[in-house]
Order: C-alpha cells, then structure tokens, then sequence
C-alpha cells in the first residue's frame, strides 16, 4: 500500500508528517511512500533528501491524494482536504473530533477511516504514538526561550566583576508534559522555578526536575488525576479561590509566568488574573502556552505579543511546535510511524485496522461509513494512580454521615446486648434465691467494670498487667483466712494453710515484680 | 461491729484494685496504680483477719510472712527475660489454692450437715465465720453452693496443670512443640463431659469422692490443652491463665459468699480475657483455632519462594549503619532468648548520638507474653517514646534506610500479605521489606515457630546477618563509635 503526506495548506504551518528517516522505517514495514513536493521545505528536508531516502515526490496535491492509501498529514484537515478522501483510504491527522462535526460528517460520508492522532490514549504502550505529549514538550521548551527572548535579563544568577545578578523566578503553571518541559528547560537555564498543578501526586514529578512544588493550604481532596485519564479535571470554587490567592501572593515576586493548563475539551481555566499582571514587575513576561484555548490569562491576545501598560509582555503565540518545525516534524513523524507500526501487524504494507486494539479504537474517529467518536474507556488505566498513603480527607458531610452511621450501629450493639444481658439477668432472677443474687449483681458489674477499664491499658504495659491481675488474683488468700479459723478438722486447717502459704507467696511476688518492670520504663 | 467494718474495707479495696488496674493506662501513672493495688491488698488481708470468723492468726501471719519472703526472692532475682515463666508459674499457686479452698468448703459442708444428722443445735449454733454461714443455708442455697465449689474447683484445677504446663514450656524445661496424646481434643471433650456428669452425681448424693475424681479429670484438661499449643501461642494461653485464674477466685467468692474475692476475680478475668482477644486479633486468628492448638492444614501449596539469602558480615552492617538516617529495629523472641536486649539498647545509644533516628517497631505477639518486648527494651533502658506498636510505624517502613531485624520471623513475613494459601494469611505483620534495606539477624537457616518459609529472607534487599544476635550485634558496637 501507498503512504503519502501533502503539504501543509494551512497558512505558518512549518511541519510535515513525514520526514526522511520516518520514510525509511515506513518502507521497511512494507509500504510505498509518496510525498508533495515541497511537503518538508519549511521543516528543512529537502525533496532531494526524501528522494534519497527512498520517497517517490509528488508534484501536485491532487495526484497525491489519489495515488496514497494512507494519507499522515500534521493539522485538522479543510474541507477540501476531505473531498479527496474515498471508502478504501485511510487518513492519519490532528483531527480535534469534539469540535469538528463538520469533518466528522464529511469523513464519514466519505466511508473513509480516519485516526486522530490526538485522540491516541494516554496508556503506557501508546506512549509511543502520542502526538500531543510530543507537541507539548516542544511548546514547553520553545515557551521557555520565548520568554527569555522577551525578558531582560539572565535567567541564572551570577556574581561578576560587574556587580551581582540576581536569578529569575519562573512560575510554570500546569505541570502536563509541557509543563514539566518548561520547568525542565527552565532549571537548565538556571532560573529558580516554581510549580503548581491542581493533581497534588504530579508533586514528586515536578521536584524531580528540579522545581519547587507550590503547595496550596487547603484541604479538598482532588480528584485522582489517574480516574481522568491522567488529565487534570476542573477544580472546586473554594479551590480555585486558594489557588488564586496564592498566585496573588506570587505574582509580584516571579520575573516569568508560563501557565499551560487546559483541561480536555473545555476553555482555558481564568488562572493568572488582570490584577495580578498588574501586580507584576516590569519587564516580567507571561507565556501563555493555553492562548489557542482563549488563554489562562484574559489579557492574553492569540497568535500575538503584547505589552501592557506597566510593561508586562503577555506572549500568546499558538504554534510553538511550528516554530521548531525540524524538531517537530521528526518527533510527529515518528509517532506516525509507530502508529503504522501497530496498524501493520504483519509488517506486509497492509493496513490491518483492528478496533479491539484499544490504542486503534481510542484513536479511530471515523471507520467504514460510521463515525466511531467518542471511544469507550479504555481498559487498561496504567498512569501512576495518586498515592493512598494518607487516609482520604473525607468531607464536613461525608464525616459527619459516617459518624452518625457508625454511631447508629454502636447504639444498636449497644442495645442488643443490653437487652440480651438483662434478658438473661432476669431470668437467672427468676430462678435463683435472693441472696445469690446480691453477689451476682456484684459479678456481673464488676465484670462490666473491668471490661471498661482494661481497653484503656497501654498496649506496651500489657506485661506489667498481667503481673499485676496475677498478684491481685491472689486475693483468694481471704477465703483461705476465713476457713483457716473456722474449725472443722486438721484436712480444713491444713488445705487452707497451704492456700494461704501460696497467695502470700503470689502476692509479693507479683506485686514486687510489677514494680521493678515500671520503674524501668524511662522517658528519653 | 466488726462485720460492717469489714465490709467497708472490702469496698475501699475493691475501689482501689480497679484503680490500680485503670491505672495502667500510661507508663507514669502506672508507677502510682502498683502501689493502689499494694495498699488494697493489705488493706483486705488486715481487715479479714481482724474481721469475723478468723482464727489462728498468728499462724496465718506466719505463712504470708513465709510466702511474702519467698515471693519477694523470686521476684527480685528473676531475669526479665524469664518474666513470662514467672508469671505462668505463679498463676498455678493461685489455681492450686482455689483448689483447696474449694475442697475445704466441700468438707465444712459435711462437717455441718454431719452436725444436723446428729442434731446437735448447741455445736452448729458454736460454729464461727464460714461453717456459720454456711450453716445457715437453705437447701436451695446449698444446691448452688455445691455449683458454685465444683465449678471453683474445676477452674482452679485447670488453672494450676495448665500453668505449670506453660511455665515448663516457657521456661524450656518442656519441649515447645504442639503434642497432644492420641485421641487429641476428643480426649479433653471426654473429660470434660465426664466433669459434668460428675457434677450431677455430686448434686443428687453429695459424696466427696466426685469432687477428687473431677479435679483429676480438671487436671489432665490443663495439661493436655496446654501441651497441645505451641510456643508462639504462649501469649495468648498465659493471659488466657490469667483469666482463668480469676474465673477460679470469682467462684471461689460466691462460695465463700464474699464480695471482694467477686469482684476481684471478675476484674482479673476480664482483663485476661481481653488481653487474650487482642493477642488472637494481632495474629488474625480465632480464639478457638489457639486453643485447640496448633496451625491448621494449609488450603494448597504454598507460594514457592525464589531466591537465595544472601549473608553479610559485621563490616558490611555497619557501613549501612553509618549510612542511614532513619533506622528501624524489630525485635522478637529470638533476642529474649539470646539475651541480646542490652547490646541492641547499646547500639540503639550509640546510633541516637550520631543523630539517626532510631526506633523500635513491635509487633503484638511479639515475644511469649503480651508486651514482652516492651518489658525488655525497658529493662535495658530503651526510652519508651521510641518504641512504636505495629500500626504506629507500619506506614513508615517506605522512609526508611535500614531495618533490622532481631530474632523474630513470623510477625515479619510478607507471605502474610502476599500468599493467600499461607498458614498465616491475613496475620497483620510489620512490613519491614518496604524499607530501603534489611538485616535479618538469625541464628541459622531455620524456618520460624509456625515452620514456614519466609520470603522476607529472599529478597533483594534483605541481608542475612547470621549468628547469635548477642554476640553479632555486640561486634556491631565495636565498629560503630
């Protein structure tokens, strides 16, 4: 089968769905790979290096599309794009399938089977193919020299003979992958970076590039970010509120602000507000990588620079990956490829388009004639589940209920036993004389006492108890006193001469041992 | 006059033994309940002897004092690690002398109705303290006098074979291995229903002899059922002892009719029972499954165990030693046993000096009596802020450097967790693998009491630090200053 990728039709698009080495592996796995002339121009592979590699050049669009069976291009498809399509082709492209109906319902009237690329789900085998996570660590870093280039001064501090330099403070807002690429490429400059994100577990992450975690004071519990698909969710309004406090706090401190928060299929979170760029030193710099998004920053224009009043620049460009189209183009091409790669099973240059594949599922928006979007969730969620070390924060009213239950069930224990206990009472009550009785209702309360009492005892004094109970126990020296004098024969004196001789035995014994283990328990 | 003093002093002693008890929530108000509990007890000896019905004083001053200096030498020569012993061992006096209270209340009883058959009012009106009471009874209360005495008996008797069974064990003198006589429990259920038997014989004809016939069959209950635990049980038979003989001492009240020795064995009983429950619950394991002795069969076979144990010399030890910030110990019976509390308090010393932070991690069932460890390690001088239960430390194991492990294995299996067709699954143990690094300190290869294999020992960041653990831990010391 034939693989082809046009050029780029969209206006500042630099990329290109296949590079030369990309074309190399696409033609080990069986298939024929055409490209339009021109494709790579912009991304700096020349036609000469694709014919080189193997790749039969295209002169027209046209000609292209109808000589490809699969076709990999990098942006949404127009329209027109998707006149070209047919039933036995395959399309491989960002696609953004919950905002394209239009596209959806041309490609499906087409019959044609088209993968969105951003939909590849976020599990540990497609890591591979994930086209976004490699489009964001580029708009990480590439936000990162943005906002060098626009800010005045070095990011590290230096002391020179010219006098000292203080270090920059960046605050990356949002530690996604390119979150964690800004912060990564900020560290490496030298500047002192701070972190946040809204999934407390990301923490570890972000100290292990070399960033502080800002830590909010608030006690909610967030949703695990892995029940989200490893996507942050939106947050509560009291949340919201503490996170923006501490940004308050923040603001007037921090040189650079890069926020990259998005929440899937949603605008942009208001993160970084109006008052709080106006409470930003001069000079300072805001990058704002959610700006396709409508911007975590009002202020934020898209696809410009601005300078506010008190000299604030608020970069809001939306094609960082374009503009690093080399490096973008090789790591969006390899996805591809490693897209083919499960597509091709056999490694026959056949397309084997199997939708129990959940990777292929997750990612196909449109197959035979059907569109097949949204996916069903995937089966396996293999992104590192938020650690269960703390007991999970329950809220006021979850706290509040589950008291109340365990406080119904203890009552209906309680009760239970209470009624049984005096049932049985009563009935050995019926029966028995009075004067068994009296000492009964001693037993029974001084059965109930020493059940209250003993579960306080410490666990480590358990030993100690023990001595003690026993040197107590040898209270039974009172009935052998009182039968040591009541007569009734030498067998009567004798017994209860011994029975004395050991209770005193046991109630020395016990109790001298009791204390010499006490007083060995110190305190540091 | 007299009678109602008495009775006050039994109700200020009987206030003050739960004192003592509850006292024992906390180490410092401990050292104040011993002493509650001392004044009790004089308080109760003094107030029954100068009360009604005692004679012979002087003799009965004699004997306690015997007893009292007695009691005072074994107390203050007994080694702590030996406490468990003690304690066994002094649980049979009281269950023999419950034994012969009961016998003496059976003979005043003949003695009495010997007197009706005679009528001879003048002797019975003459009669003092016990056999007066008992004199006075009615038929009825007879009847449950004779419950009460056989029911005294039978528990005493129990308490006494059962105790000098776990002290034998305990002190080594009788082999710590579950045995049981062919017939097995079948025997002790023959026993015991013979007992009861007995008890109705002795309910409709009165005679002596089935009081003796029952104490015997009593006798071979306790022996029998204690031989037939293992060591690792001890904790939960001795304070289930314990119980028993207060059960004895309760019974032995309603007899007597007196209400301090109730209310007194009440308490006690209570109290070991409920350290027995806790004891069961720490080893996930039922109270009935302990005492019928014992490890039940196996469910299938047990998860193979790969690996090798890896030793480790003193050197090596130490160098981990010196490294770790955080270091945890966890004791077992195998360092009462070897004596080795001193030389790990030592080394506890010398590592808190350099400012690691050490601590102790106990497991309930560590030892051979509830709360052995803590005993020990405060005998050597172990602060007890840092000696941690079980579910205090467990969940610090991850932020740890080093854990060592001195003589216990059971307690700190991760089959327990791991496989589910262990002998000891669902058992809570310490979950000392999840530290950075292990050092298992052991005499040899053996497997524990409970004879399984433990994976802990396989693992790849377990050491074997092989030796007797007095010895291997004081050549510790020598290399760590």
């Amino acid at each position: 089968m034939k693989i082809g990728t046009p050029k780029e039709v969209e206006a500042g698009e630099n990329r290109v769905a296949m590079t030369p080495d990309s074309a190399l592996a696409l033609q080990k796995l069986g298939y024929e790979c055409l490209i339009e002339s021109g494709a790579g121009a912009k991304a700096e592979f020349s036609d000469e290096k694709y014919r080189d590699a193997g790749v039969t050049i295209v002169n027209s669009a046209d000609e292209l599309w109808a000589q490809s069976d699969i076709i990999a291009k990098v942006r949404i498809p127009t329209l027109d794009e998707l006149d070209y399509l047919s039933a036995d082709k395959t399309l491989i492209t960002f696609f953004n399938p919950g905002g394209n109906e239009e596209g959806l319902n041309k490609a499906k009237e087409k019959g044609a089977n088209v993968i969105a690329m951003e939909m590849v789900p976020r599990i540990s085998r497609a890591q591979k193919m994930d086209a976004l996570s490699s489009m964001a660590n580029i708009a990480g870093y590439r936000g990162v020299i943005e906002a060098s280039n626009n800010f005045g001064r070095f990011f590290t501090g230096q002391i020179t003979a010219a006098g000292k330099v203080p270090p920059a403070k960046v605050l990356v807002v949002g530690a996604g992958v390119a979150g964690l690429a800004a912060i990564g490429t900020s560290t490496s400059l030298g500047a002192i970076t701070y972190a946040f994100d809204v999934r407390p577990e990301v923490a570890e992450q972000v100290e292990s590039m070399g960033a502080e975690f800002v830590y909010l004071d608030f006690e909610e519990e967030q949703q695990d970010g892995a029940a989200t698909g490893g996507y942050a969710s939106v947050s509560s309004p009291e949340f919201r509120e503490a996170q923006l406090a501490k940004f308050r706090e923040l603001a007037p401190e921090v040189d650079i602000v890069i926020t990259t928060a998005l929440i899937p299929n949603r605008e942009a979170p208001e993160l970084w507000t109006e008052d709080m760029v106006k409470a930003m030193k001069p000079g300072s710099v805001i990058v704002d990588l959610a700006a396709e998004k409508g911007g975590n920053c009002k202020l934020t224009v898209k696809d410009e620079k601005i300078v506010t009043d008190n000299g604030v620049t608020i970069v809001g460009y939306t094609d960082f990956p374009s503009r690093m189209a080399t490096q973008a183009s090789t790591l969006y091409a390899t996805n591809i490829r490693h897209m083919m790669t499960d597509l091709t099973p056999e490694k026959d240059g056949q397309i084997n388009h199997n939708m129990d594949d959940d990777v292929i599922r997750g990612a196909t928006v449109t197959h035979q004639g059907e569109i097949t979007f949204p996916p069903p969730p995937p089966k396996v969620a293999a992104i590192a589940a938020q650690k269960k070390e703390k007991p999970k924060e329950l809220t006021p009213e979850e706290k509040r209920a589950n008291e109340v239950a365990a406080f119904k069930a203890q009552t209906k224990q309680q009760v239970t036993l209470l009624v049984v206990g005096a049932a049985i009472l009563l009935a050995i009550g019926l029966v028995a004389p009075a004067s068994f009785m009296q000492h009964f209702i001693v037993f029974v309360l001084s059965v109930f006492i020493g059940f209250q009492v003993i579960w306080n005892v410490s666990h480590s004094l358990h030993t100690p108890l023990m001595a003690v109970t026993n040197a107590i126990s040898s209270i039974i020296i009172l009935g052998a006193l009182t039968q040591i004098g009541s007569g009734g024969g030498f067998l009567v004196v004798l017994l209860a001469a011994i029975s004395v001789f050991f209770a005193g035995i046991n109630i020395f014994g016990g109790f001298l041992v009791t204390r010499r283990m006490l007083a060995m328990f110190q305190k540091s | 006059m007299e009678f109602g003093f008495t009775t006050a002093a039994y109700v200020v002693a009987a206030v003050l033994f739960i004192l003592s008890l509850g006292g024992l929530s906390g180490q410092e108000s401990a050292k104040r309940a011993v002493w509650y509990g001392i004044v009790g007890m004089a308080l109760a000896v003094f107030a029954t002897l100068i009360g009604p019905g005692s004679g012979l004083w002087v003799l009965s001053i004699i004997l306690i004092a015997a007893g009292g200096v007695i009691g005072y030498l074994l107390a203050s020569r007994v080694e702590m690690t030996q406490m468990p012993e003690l304690v066994a061992g002094m649980h049979a006096l009281v269950g023999l002398a419950a034994v012969f209270v009961g016998y003496n209340a059976e003979l005043v009883m003949n003695n009495i109705q010997a007197l009706h058959h005679a009528g001879d009012e003048a002797a019975i009106a003459a009669l003092k303290g016990f056999s007066a009471t008992v004199a006075h009874k009615s038929p009825v209360e007879l009847n449950i006098l004779k419950v009460e005495v056989f029911l005294g008996v039978f528990i005493g008797a129990v308490t006494f074979t059962g105790s000098v069974v776990a002290y034998g064990k305990l002190a080594g003198k009788l082999t710590s291995v579950a045995k049981k006589l062919p017939g097995g429990h079948l025997l002790n259920a023959t026993a015991a229903i013979l007992s009861v038997i007995l008890l109705l014989v002795y309910m409709s004809t009165g005679g002596g002899w089935t009081l003796l016939v029952m104490s015997l069959l009593a006798f071979f209950i306790g022996y029998h059922l204690i031989m037939g635990i293992g060591g690792a049980d001890m904790p939960v038979v001795v304070s289930m002892l314990n119980s028993y003989s207060g059960w004895a001492a309760a019974a032995i009240g309603f007899s007597l009719g007196n209400d301090l020795l109730i209310v007194v064995g009440a308490l006690v009983g209570s109290s070991g029972a409920i350290l027995s429950y806790i004891m069961c619950k720490a080893m996930n394991r039922s109270f009935i499954s302990v005492i019928l002795g014992g490890f039940g069969g196996t469910s299938g076979p047990a998860m193979e165990v790969e690996g090798e144990q890896i030793a480790i010399d003193a050197d090596g030890v130490a160098n981990a030693l010196d490294e770790a910030d955080s270091v945890v110990i966890v004791p077992g019976y195998g360092m009462a046993v070897a004596q080795a509390q001193q030389n790990v308090a030592e080394l506890t010393r010398k590592l808190r000096a350099k400012g690691k932070n050490v601590r102790f991690a106990i497991h309930p069932v560590a030892g051979r009596l509830p709360g052995h460890m803590n005993v020990l390690l405060a005998e050597a001088k172990v602060p007890y802020d840092i000696v941690m239960e079980m579910d205090e430390i467990n969940d610090d194991f991850p932020d740890t450097d080093v854990v060592i492990v001195i003589g216990s294995n059971d307690i700190v299996n991760p089959a327990a967790q791991d496989d589910p067709n262990s002998p000891i699954a669902g058992m809570p143990v310490l979950e000392v693998w999840k530290a950075k690094q292990v050092f298992v300190s052991k005499r040899g290869q053996g497997t524990g009491y409970s004879g399984i294999e433990n994976p802990l020992f396989f693992k790849e960041n377990t050491r074997m630090y092989y030796g007797d653990a007095k010895a291997t831990v004081g050549e510790l010391l020598t290399k760590i200053d």
